[in-house]
């Protein structure tokens, strides 16, 4: 077969425009040939006979007159068992076997396969040969690590299929043929357990999307209770440099109650990720008793690596999430950070020479970000099984000022938003999420009208601080002051979280509302006290006792005890009461 | 032999246009004028138009020029003959020494593989107390020192040069003030650091887009020394006029500005030089120290910001000294638990007290009456400032942190440090301990 061919006609940085004599299709991939080299490259914009195409490498040495030769096909990812423990950049290359066979540097114009073709997986068949199949129809099944991998339909085959055979239970490479089918005219087409997926067109072949409702716990205690996030709904992390989005995100990738976590560490620190990369593969999954990475997928494409493969990252990275959805798992896909995604789509958009909109950013930054979030959902797969994806995308505003375009984008479609205030983290309070400015529209774990009554406690406490730094200490009523107390106790002792402690890192949901219903309790108590210094001392007290009880592991002894000592505590205040 | 154009088409900015075919993207071209050879390099390829931006600017070019492409992109020469020279912004001798033209390597190669980054656990000592106590450089770390015009950055600079314990230095100078440029080469030359050094200096009076090549030719210099086994310490001063200078060839390359005049891809642009530090599992190391002087000292205008992001903490210089407050070294956790036991308490302990005397100065500074406990936090912040944070100080980790504990000794009693009690055995200065009781 004759490839369709162009010719290079202009270059600036990373965008190259083309004459095409034949057809052109938006979004497909062309090769430049550069030298010995294959530039990897992706129609953007179609003008007459031009093709406006970005390319994902470095256009050093790019001529005009240079031949590119088009695929037929848009960017896609390869979907197939072995994804799991993965590291690929932003297009799906394999990072680890690419240092194994070019060393330390990320070589131009270099592609790998994706996934291992040379190892065996037992494959079971669940269908016969005669049996009617369309696409995402589950043929059979292989192990990938603690997972059941199905094996699908491709999701792409529109016809309606007949089994014309199928493999036996056995062992097979990835690129072994396992099933014939045949479609309405008789054709017979063979398929392997792999297949490819365009990563800009969401996967759709479930039966409906539903409404999120279950929490999902990531064990940090100020996201499940105050400001949760729903299994197949979204969030953002905002937050200026240095407040630590990096670090609750990677808290979330290991604690998280989801099957799997994808780690899109898009424009971001190397440095980041290599601790992610070396620690995972060491940590084992409290849950699984397995290695937190069997259920780790990270795209990696970090600040210095090409622009536009970048901006495909996250949509590889969605599509891998949407993939494993179709199993009937629970994925969860941290995107770390948006903002250089969106930067990417401003890069190429200037290049383009688009009419800016705020900032420079393009006008449809606001309809791409829309349509990323929406990938993430709760579904009916049709057999009676749900999966769902989450996604949560960290947001690095300029100057970390949240009244900036990807900010407000964001902040339109996500269902919890979770700012990070430089004033938390200069105090060294951690998470350093926003309790009076964050929210959520999602369920969260504890009763509601408790969880209630502490926001009005946490606000009212802010604005009697607020004033105290006006009128002074003696200024205040012993009851706004006790409002005060309570509100920084609850800050102090639950909102924030020790994640270098083992304990204190995580706080499963039981344990949450455990400790939440007793916090509760104090909230609501009269307490009496003859000075505010007194009252200080004591909430002093208190809170080393319930910070100490954080220490302790859940269902232990030790929990018990200190939670009599707490208890006592608080008696005692009942009977001083009653004396008085 | 390549053919040779003499037909400009235009001449704008630093920016001429020339027709030509076969010519390759980032490819350098040699132009001709009356004023002598100037490189020049494609930034641009529009069918057989191609626009170059001219190293030595357009000043005096004339439509008939010469222009004569070389078919290959930026290139530098390694070797270890280029210890103890001065090159300019195009890789040319500035020192009248040889010119250089052996092994010639290209400029801003690819990046580095993730997978092959290690985590940093190598500390770099400086003997400055300000960051090897409470902010330790890390190898492979990437900081900027966040400063004003008028500040002494250099000078910081220059010192790191001295005292730090690498194998080698880089120095890439910015549109740097001749002053400033001279005042480097004697300190190193008459500190003896001359010979370990390589210095590509740029200075205001040079034409912008050279400097433009400054990180480039740095990096990669310093790279190939690394992958040879070497330690090196690259310092750039100042990359906010490198952020000018792309502003100055995107607007006159008529992009879409995005913030303040910057083009949209600041960020990625600067990402790539800084990402450029690493250590090389089973070779050397790459660790890189920028000044980026802060317009109008606002950490919110793009190129601090833009940095912040990027790299791996920042250090403040305020008033001559290293601001204990904001500076931060992101990597130092991975290192300061491994030099001596009593390290991450100094570190601490005495920035909390110093946290304390600046609140009591501010209350002296109000009319406040000073009690005891004032008068002792006063007495600890003037030595703090002139025995550690003081720039001419340079004394080792280890007597640092001696010095700390006398500096304490000299203000408090024990008690009031609040240090773990088995440290204060073990450190606190013997005879102090019996002065006070």
């Amino acid at each position: 077969m004759n490839k369709r061919c162009g010719y290079i006609k202009s270059v600036l940085g990373n965008m190259i425009t083309v004459s095409v004599k034949e057809n052109i299709i938006q979004n497909e991939v062309g090769y430049v040939f550069c030298g010995k080299e294959r530039l990897m490259s992706e129609v953007i914009r179609v003008s007459g006979d031009t093709a406006f195409m970005q390319v994902f490498e470095d256009t050093k040495g790019v001529s005009v007159g240079n031949k590119v030769e088009f695929s037929g096909k848009m960017i896609s990812v390869r979907l197939g068992p072995g994804l799991l423990g993965a590291v690929y950049d932003g297009l799906q290359n394999p990072l680890f076997s690419l240092a194994e066979k070019f060393g330390f540097f990320l070589a131009r114009g270099e592609k790998l396969g994706a996934l291992d073709e040379k190892k065996k997986w037992a494959f079971t068949p669940i269908l016969k040969s005669g049996d009617k199949v369309s696409k995402a129809k589950v043929l059979g099944s292989v192990q990938e690590g603690m997972f059941e991998h199905r094996i699908m339909v491709p999701f792409d085959l529109e016809d309606e299929y007949e089994i014309t055979s199928i493999a036996k239970a056995g062992e097979y490479t990835i690129d072994e043929e396992i099933v014939k089918i045949k479609d309405s005219k008789g054709e017979e087409s063979s398929l392997t357990m792999v297949f490819d997926w365009p990563i800009k067109i969401p996967i759709d072949v479930y039966r409906q999307k539903l409404i999120p409702e279950e929490t999902l716990i990531t064990k940090a205690r100020i996201i499940d209770t105050l400001f949760p996030v729903a299994k197949g709904g979204t969030f953002c992390i905002p937050g200026p440099f240095g407040a630590g989005k990096t670090v609750l995100q990677q808290l979330t990738s290991r604690y998280a109650e989801v099957d799997i976590v994808i780690i899109a560490a898009c424009g971001e620190r190397a440095g980041e990720v290599v601790e992610t990369l070396r620690e995972f593969p060491k940590i084992t999954d409290p849950r699984t008793g397995k290695s937190l990475m069997e259920r780790t997928i990270i795209i990696c494409n970090t600040s210095s690596m090409p622009v536009a493969a970048r901006e495909a990252s996250v949509y590889t990275a969605a599509t891998l999430g949407e993939y494993y959805r179709q199993m009937g798992l629970n994925v969860l896909l941290l995107a770390d950070s948006t903002s250089r995604w969106a930067q990417a789509m401003r890069e190429v958009s200037g290049r383009l020479e688009e009419i800016p909109g705020e900032e420079a950013y393009p006008a449809y930054l606001e309809s791409r970000i829309a349509e990323f979030y929406e990938r993430a959902g709760l579904v009916d797969l049709g057999d009676g099984q749900r999966g769902s994806l989450t996604i949560g995308g960290t947001v690095s505003p300029a100057g970390g000022n949240f009244e900036e375009p990807v900010t407000q984008s964001t902040l339109k479609v996500v269902g919890a938003f979770h700012g990070l205030s430089r004033e938390r983290s200069n105090a060294r309070k951690f998470p350093s999420i926003d309790p009076l400015e964050s929210w959520s529209r999602y369920v969260s774990i504890v009763d509601p009208d408790k969880l209630q009554k502490a926001k009005e406690v946490l606000g009212a406490g802010n604005e009697v601080n607020q004033m105290m730094k006006v009128v002074g200490e003696e200024g205040t009523s012993i009851d706004d002051f006790l409002l005060y107390l309570k509100a920084d106790f609850i800050d102090s002792v639950y909102l924030q979280q020790n994640g270098f402690d083992k304990v204190d890192a995580a706080t499963n949901s039981q344990r949450q509302k455990h400790v939440f219903g007793k916090l509760h309790d104090i909230l609501v108590k009269e307490f009496v006290f003859e000075s505010k210094a007194k009252a200080r001392e004591d909430f002093y007290k208190l809170r080393q006792l319930v910070i100490d009880w954080n220490y302790k592991e859940w269902d232990t002894k030790e929990f018990k005890q200190q939670e009599d000592v707490i208890d006592a505590f608080i008696d005692a205040h009942d009977k001083e009461k009653i004396a008085g | 032999m390549r053919k040779v154009h003499n037909r400009i088409l235009s001449i704008a900015g630093n920016v001429v246009t020339v027709k030509a075919s076969d010519v390759a993207y980032e490819e350098l071209a040699e132009v001709r004028t009356s004023r002598g050879k100037s490189l020049a390099q494609v930034i641009k390829l529009e069918g057989d138009i191609v626009s170059l931006q001219v190293f030595s600017g357009s000043r005096g070019i004339s439509t008939d020029n010469e222009i004569r492409f070389l078919g290959h992109p930026m290139k530098v020469a390694f070797s270890e003959n280029m210890l103890g020279r001065i090159f300019d912004g195009s890789g040319q001798p500035r020192d009248n020494g040889p010119d250089l033209t052996d092994n010639l390597i290209e400029i801003a190669g690819p990046s580095v593989n993730p997978a092959k980054r290690i985590i940093p656990e190598r500390m770099i000592r400086t003997n400055i107390p300000m960051i090897d106590v409470f902010n330790s450089l890390v190898v492979s770390q990437k900081l900027p020192i966040f400063s004003v015009s008028g500040e002494p950055y250099n000078e910081l600079l220059a010192r790191i040069a001295m005292q730090a314990e690498v194998d080698m230095i880089i120095l890439g100078g910015i549109g740097l003030k001749y002053d400033q440029y001279m005042y480097f080469k004697n300190t190193l030359e008459e500190g003896g650091a001359l010979n370990r050094s390589i210095l590509f200096v740029h200075t205001a009076s040079d034409p912008i887009v050279e400097g433009l090549m400054v990180p480039d030719l740095s990096l990669a210099v310093a790279e190939k020394f690394a992958l040879s086994g070497k330690d090196v310490l690259v310092l750039l001063s100042d990359m906010t006029n490198f952020s000018d200078a792309l502003k100055e060839i995107a607007i006159t390359m008529e992009q879409v500005p995005s913030n303040r005049g910057y083009p949209g891809d600041l960020y990625s642009q600067l990402a790539r030089r800084y990402e450029k530090a690493v250590d090389f599992e089973g070779a050397g190391s790459i660790t890189t120290l920028a000044v980026t002087t802060m317009p109008g000292d606002d950490v919110t205008h793009p190129v601090p910001d833009n940095t912040g992001y990027i790299t791996e903490g920042q250090f403040y210089l305020r008033g001559g000294r290293i601001e204990p407050f904001g500076s931060l070294s992101r990597l130092k956790q991975q290192v300061n638990d491994k030099t001596r036991k009593d390290h991450r308490a100094i570190m601490d302990g005495m920035i909390q007290l110093y946290a304390q005397y600046k609140e009591t100065e501010e209350k002296r500074a109000m009319g406040f009456r000073m009690g005891d406990w004032d008068q002792k936090l006063l007495k600890y912040g003037v030595l703090f400032e002139s025995q550690m944070m003081d720039l001419s100080v340079k004394i080792s980790l280890e007597d640092a942190l001696d010095k700390g504990w006398q500096i304490l000794a000299e203000c408090f009693s024990p008690q009031e440090t609040n240090f773990r009690s088995d440290l204060i055995d073990e450190f606190w200065p013997k005879d102090k301990v019996e002065a006070k009781e």
